[in-house]
């Protein structure tokens, strides 16, 4: 293989790390190389800890276990990092050259050299003309150019991007995306190798070369896919779709590979410890009606929703997993199907509609069981709802407590199974019923 | 070697940043103001370092026209502090921000100050200051100026240390990947980026250090009085001689020397400033400033701003080399060291505890503790009542202007002047009305506590008035909703977290002037209520330190108290429920 036999760029060994202080585990040994010459996406939804394991490898966070180190090698004996952020981050009160030139002077290049190589790097990127313009004076796309320009203009061996494009509008990302994909493969940069975070499935296999799948909570490497479609891509492609189609199987698929679960539960742990997404009841029910609809049907792959629903898959999972989780549909490779009470759900008024949702929050999730039958225990039908967060902190981390409550308070409320008084952080029976 | 020789841009030629083009209308006002500043600076300066028997020889005069000259004498002696608070604010809150360890202890140090009556530094500072400086002028000056200062410097440390830690964490990430170095992050992060916050605290300080003027310049050594050339000393003799008319000349003094130099100094850097805002959108309104369009004109402003750039070229010319990138393992710590600095500092406080008490404990009982805090629920009463009494007034005053932008952009610079003028010279005409109808200074004293500080609530009520969204009003409009039914759903949730702001500030700034409020002097009459201001006052007049201890000790508690457990919890409660977003 070609790739075999470029030297090695990052090595990463043996990873893991936790929050602090607690016993949540982020990243889970994870391992990795990266060869120079090629570009890897870190694939994942939030929470699989792609973007730590990101900040490891460019040194601003220490793991708490385990290496993540630049390999010297004969041609790069200092590599060095740049890296792009999601938000930008740039310096308000610096003009676009002075941004540029941040990095430079850090450096001590003599100020005329940073000068004549900073307005080069402005002019490869597309920004000449805007020299001495202030960020607040660009739009998104030509702010993360001045990113991109920052990054470039220091000669990094490896460019470190995380999540680029997400904060940008479709058209401007898809730009920008095809203005550095050319820049890279006509060889302009002096970058051997890019990394990047990415929760957008079809951005991954447009780029990369290699794209590391992980799992959530804790974030493991679950697969590696290796894209051998020749530059430019095309969307279109049967081949790309078919690789889109198979990437979100493998994301599906993903929590048959990590240790303990119940058949039915996609999501991380069991009973009331399970970790439950903040899905809107919006959300379900325009789901459920969008697959039920023509053209899918009753059956809709995971891609092809997402386009039509112009949401990214990061998004689209939580909500297909938690039909599944209420028995509204069954989620087979990269197809969502609905099942008969997801259907008929889609035809009922909004009476019969909170009735189906309340039966399957009642059999379906332990944690709605549990508080009813608290209340129910309870000769004031009421309780706090510190109980119920303290309970779920003896199984996730804290921030994870509180929006699993959230949630299930959301659900419950909207299916009238109980009632909660945020002024008092307390569930009662009041109005239910 | 020069010390710039690091810097990625040298200092221009000076003719090249004065860009010397034919001299217009502009430059001459510019000119003239800046060489007129530049030879006050010069006279006063000079007049510091004489020998202390100067001011027994030129004894301090009601003469009007020696009023100027003294109003000037004040003014620098606050631009000294000011300065000087400055420094102290960038060393010592940026050391809080940078060191977790320091941070332990500067952090609720600074809080604690804060919140303490600052008149009680004074006489424990002079004595100090005179040895330092024997049979000069410049030691009672220095004992003065940082009276004044520990009237600004702690919550301007405060704010920039707050925002040092609210930096957005990506541009705290780009720092680090690009590798600037801790002198070069600061000065192209943290610096820029708490400036708006710092000059906003620095006018806030400035204000809050004309309450004790009168105090620090009349200063009391043993037995003798010295009396430095000031507006302060000259308010001082003119109350002791009944002298209306002198307080009254130096009252508008001070309203002009404010006004003078809000326009000259701080609007023009506040518009300066403005480019710090950390903001991703253009805002429509900016801060404007007819000295800093002047400045900008005559393109004056590289000139004033040189010796700022030039202070940061000194600063990076003493940046490490860069080091080379290190391979990153697990994270190490060190259990024992941490154990022991925890040991270390439990240790120190309770030393300090064990000593301060001792020290008050030598001469007080047991008794005088009770009394203090008696005294304290008796001041407390009083806050409480005048922040309600106040509340009552200005809250509907304030909704109703700040429902009308047209008044409101008139009169919210009236308020803010309102507020930084120095409420206690006006107590003299208060002591002669209660003396004149006979009436119970426990009763009428205490409105002169909150005289000055009333307006904190007013203004943060016309902002938050203003801020309600017109789709709101209109809504409400719409659906009829009127009276008290417009007031409870819609005014009151609306301006509810800008009033708490204002009612916090105006609380602990009533506890403050308590001191100066609760015993109020006119000629030989000496009015005194009961309370713990006028019980620290009183201790201070004495020379009694103990009791100054105590008294101070015992109302930073109830301030620290009251933060916590009244204003907070409202703070907490209206970012919870009442945030419009």
């Amino acid at each position: 293989m070609a790739e075999a036999a470029k030297p090695m760029l990052v090595e990463v060994k043996g990873l893991r790390h936790y929050y602090s202080g607690q016993d949540h585990l982020v990243l889970d040994d994870v391992n990795l190389t990266l060869a120079q010459d090629e570009i890897v996406g870190l694939l994942g939804r939030s929470g699989s800890g792609k973007s730590t394991l990101l900040r490891s490898i460019a040194g601003l966070i220490r793991p708490s276990e385990g290496i993540a180190r630049l390999v010297p090698g004969p041609d790069v004996p200092d590599p060095t990092v740049a890296m792009v952020f999601q938000t930008f981050a740039l310096f308000p009160w610096l003009t676009v050259l002075e941004n540029v030139e941040i990095g430079l002077e850090a450096l001590r290049v003599p100020a005329d050299e940073a000068r004549s190589r900073s307005l080069a790097a402005i002019d490869l990127i597309g920004l000449d003309g805007f020299e001495n313009a202030y960020p607040k004076e660009l739009s998104g796309g030509m702010r993360q150019r001045v990113g991109l320009a920052r990054a470039l203009v220091v000669n990094p061996s490896l460019l470190l991007m995380d999540e680029p494009f997400s904060a940008l509008d479709v058209l401007t990302a898809e730009t920008l995306r095809t203005d550095l994909l050319d820049l890279w493969s006509e060889g302009r940069v002096a970058i051997k190798s890019i990394l990047i975070v990415t929760h957008n499935i079809e951005e991954a296999v447009l780029m990369c070369d290699r794209i590391l799948v992980f799992s959530s909570n804790p974030g493991r490497v679950v697969a590696e896919i290796k894209v051998d479609l020749p530059q430019p891509r095309d969307r279109l492609d049967p081949a790309f779709r078919a690789l889109v189609d198979d990437i979100y199987a493998r994301m599906t698929a993903r929590t048959e590979i990590t240790a303990p679960m119940r058949a039915d539960g996609l999501f991380p742990g069991t009973g009331i410890a399970m970790v439950l997404p903040r899905v809107s009841t919006n959300s379900i029910a325009g789901l459920i009606e969008e697959v039920d609809g023509t053209p899918f049907e009753g059956k809709a792959s995971m891609a092809d929703l997402a386009d039509s629903l112009q949401l990214e898959a990061d998004e689209l999972f939580p909500m297909a997993e938690t039909l599944q989780l209420l028995r509204f549909a069954e989620l087979r490779g990269a197809e969502l199907v609905l099942t008969p009470t997801a259907r008929r759900y889609a035809q009922s008024d909004v009476d019969q509609r909170k009735a189906l949702f309340a039966q399957a929050l009642t059999q379906h999730v332990p944690l709605v069981q549990h508080i009813r039958r608290v209340l129910d225990e309870r000769a004031s039908h009421e309780a706090p709802a510190r109980r119920f967060r303290d309970e779920l902190e003896d199984y996730m981390s804290e921030d994870y407590a509180d929006e699993t409550l959230r949630t299930v308070t959301l659900w419950g409320r909207y299916a009238e199974i109980f009632s909660f008084d945020e002024e008092a952080d307390r569930f009662s029976l009041e109005d239910a019923e | 070697m020069t010390p710039d020789r690091h810097s990625a841009r040298p200092l221009p030629a000076f003719s090249r940043m004065l860009r010397l083009t034919r001299p217009s209308r502009e430059d001459a006002i510019a000119f003239v103001i800046l060489g007129g500043l530049a030879a006050i600076f010069f006279r006063t300066a000079e007049a510091t370092v004489a020998p202390l028997s100067t001011l027994q020889l030129e004894p301090l005069t009601l003469d009007p026209s020696y009023l100027p000259y003294y109003a000037l004498r004040t003014v620098l002696r606050m631009f000294v502090a000011l300065f000087a608070s400055t420094v102290f604010t960038l060393v010592v809150a940026t050391l809080a921000a940078r060191s977790r360890h320091l941070g332990q202890l500067i952090v609720p140090a600074l809080d604690i100050l804060q919140s303490v009556p600052i008149l009680g530094f004074l006489t424990f500072t002079v004595t100090f200051f005179m040895g330092l400086f024997p049979g000069s002028v410049l030691g009672v000056e220095c004992a003065s100026i940082f009276a004044i200062l520990t009237s600004q410097a702690w919550n301007m440390a405060f704010s920039f240390y707050q925002s040092l830690r609210a930096i957005p964490s990506d541009l705290e990430e780009a720092t680090v990947i690009y590798r600037l170095s801790p002198i070069r992050r600061f000065l192209k992060l943290d610096l820029p980026f708490a400036t708006p916050a710092l000059v906003w605290n620095a006018m806030m300080s400035m204000s809050g250090g004309w309450f004790f003027v009168v105090a620090s310049e009349a200063i009391t050594v043993g037995k003798t009085t010295v009396t430095l050339p000031g507006i302060g000393s000259w308010l001082a003799l003119a109350i002791g001689r009944r002298d209306f008319l002198a307080v009254g000349e130096a009252v508008a003094a001070m309203a002009l020397v404010i006004v003078a130099y809000d326009q000259l100094f701080f609007r023009p850097i506040v518009a300066w400033a403005d480019r710090f805002r950390f903001e991703m959108t253009a805002s429509a309104e900016r801060p404007r400033s007819w000295v800093f369009d002047l400045l900008r004109r005559t393109r004056l402003l590289p000139v004033v701003l040189a010796p700022l750039g030039a202070i940061g070229r000194l600063l990076l010319a003493f940046e490490p080399r860069v080091g080379r990138r290190k391979a990153i393992g697990p994270a190490r710590s060190y259990p024992l060291l941490e154990k022991v600095w925890q040991a270390l500092v439990i240790v120190a406080a309770t030393a300090a505890l064990v000593l301060l008490s001792r020290y008050i404990m030598r001469s007080l009982m047991w008794g005088d503790v009770l009394t203090a805090v008696l005294l304290a629920g008796l001041t407390m009463i009083r806050v409480m009542v005048l922040i309600a009494l106040a509340s009552l007034v200005w809250v509907p005053v304030g909704v109703w202007i700040g429902l009308r932008p047209v008044w409101a952009e008139r009169l919210q610079p009236l308020a803010q002047f309102l507020a930084a003028f120095p409420a206690n010279v006006l107590f003299p005409f208060a002591v002669m009305a209660i003396v004149r109808f006979d009436l119970a200074p426990d009763v009428w004293l205490s409105p002169l506590m909150i005289l000055g500080t009333q307006w904190y609530i007013l203004f943060n009520v016309i902002a938050g008035a203003s801020a309600i969204p017109t789709d709101l009003r209109e809504a409400a409009w719409m659906f009829r909703v009127r009276g008290w039914q417009w007031w409870r759903q819609v005014a009151l949730p609306g301006i509810f977290p800008y009033y708490v702001t204002g009612a916090l500030t105006a609380s602990g700034g009533s506890w403050n002037a308590s001191i100066v409020a609760e015993a109020v002097d006119w000629g030989n009459r000496h009015l005194v209520a009961r309370g713990l201001g006028s019980f620290i006052a009183e201790a201070t007049t004495a020379g009694d330190y103990p009791r100054v201890a105590l008294g101070i000790g015992v109302m930073s508690l109830f301030v620290l108290g009251f933060n916590r457990l009244l204003w907070r919890p409202l703070y907490a409660y209206a970012d919870r429920r009442l945030r419009l977003s």
